[in-house]
């Protein structure tokens, strides 16, 4: 909510200045916004698509039974790959987090989850595509993964 | 007809597999459509003035400026820029792929980019806040400042790979007649 009201203050500021100053810019802004939005659109609906389907097939009980099941270098790499898949807002997934984490699972393993979780976003790669490419997407994300594991792999030996 | 089809292929592929997961796994399809509406409520209020903002900015915001503050001689200041744009607590990440399109067009570094989306997904201020609260301070501490080196690193490596070449040479095409009256005027 806090967001919501915040962006479009925002607006509200903006626009009145840019109104003030020329009404051919801001119709132009206008126009800019409006191809974009469209262009967009597939998309976007694309992307909310298969968040409902991740989210409703991986519910933070399949996620902690599939994590908390294994042991070891598996539960790290499959914590890994459900975190880089799904998008979970931060105040499911980290509750979530916490909870394995007591009932035994590993720093390395929750590491995981939570890095991937935030630095890959497989879900919202066709959006990601769209706006930025496939190069810059690829790369973003194909390094991203790696980083989390390498982050992972310290986070385990330190604490 | 066919370039509609052609379009939302994608999201016509997604609402068949929803219609077949209705006939396998009912209360599934249920679940994820309730996940579906309610992330599409919010993305439909955030989205259009998202792209008003970013409009603005095209219109008013000149190209040399983004270059300075964010291209790729801005340095460490750029840095701190991109990091504190990131953790602001702003939307989610798809609200800052169109952002990042746009100052990417208009000169910033491909190094900062990455870095200001990574913070944005990673470093959020008001995520660490919960992330602190059930994983603890030392946890999100560490946690924190290896992201950043991570983000620092993989925005150099992007940067040395596709930063030789200009942003609209990779960047998908955009067929928008202002932003090519935009360019025609820059040059």
């Amino acid at each position: 909510m806090g967001t919501i009201i915040m962006i479009y203050g925002l607006l509200a500021i903006f626009l009145l200045i840019s109104l003030i100053k020329s009404k051919e810019k801001t119709k132009k802004a206008f126009k800019v916004a409006g191809k974009g939005l469209l262009k967009s659109a597939p998309s976007l609906l694309a992307v909310l698509g298969i968040v409902g389907l991740t989210l409703g097939i991986l519910t933070p009980e399949t996620i902690s039974n599939m994590v908390g099941a294994e042991a070891g270098f598996t539960a790290t790499i499959i914590a890994a790959v459900l975190g880089a898949i799904t998008l979970i807002p931060s105040l499911v997934a980290f509750p979530l987090a916490g909870s394995l984490l007591r009932s035994g699972a590993t720093v390395t393993t929750i590491s995981a989850f939570i890095t991937t979780l935030v630095m890959v976003g497989i879900v919202t790669a066709p959006m990601e595509i769209k706006t930025l490419g496939k190069k810059f997407t690829l790369m973003r994300n194909g390094l991203g993964f790696l980083f989390a594991l390498l982050i992972a792999g310290i986070m385990g030996m330190i604490l | 007809m066919m370039g509609i089809i052609k379009r939302f292929k994608m999201p016509i592929i997604i609402g068949l597999i929803f219609a077949a997961l209705y006939i396998i796994e009912p209360t599934m399809a249920e679940k994820s459509t309730d996940v579906t509406r309610n992330y599409f409520k919010e993305m439909a209020l955030i989205m259009p003035p998202v792209f008003l903002l970013m409009g603005l900015m095209e219109v008013w915001v000149p190209k040399d400026q983004i270059q300075n503050w964010l291209g790729s001689d801005s340095g460490i200041r750029g840095g701190l820029i991109s990091l504190l744009l990131g953790t602001l607590p702003t939307g989610p990440l798809y609200v800052a792929f169109p952002m990042t399109a746009t100052l990417l067009r208009k000169g910033a570094s491909i190094g900062n980019m990455v870095l200001f989306l990574g913070s944005w997904a990673a470093l959020k201020i008001p995520q660490l806040m919960v992330e602190i609260k059930f994983l603890g301070i030392p946890f999100t501490g560490l946690r924190f400042v290896l992201t950043l080196t991570g983000l620092v690193i993989m925005g150099f490596i992007m940067d040395a790979s596709l930063g030789r070449s200009s942003a609209e040479d990779w960047l998908p095409k955009d067929k928008d007649e202002v932003m090519k009256k935009d360019k025609a005027e820059s040059h």
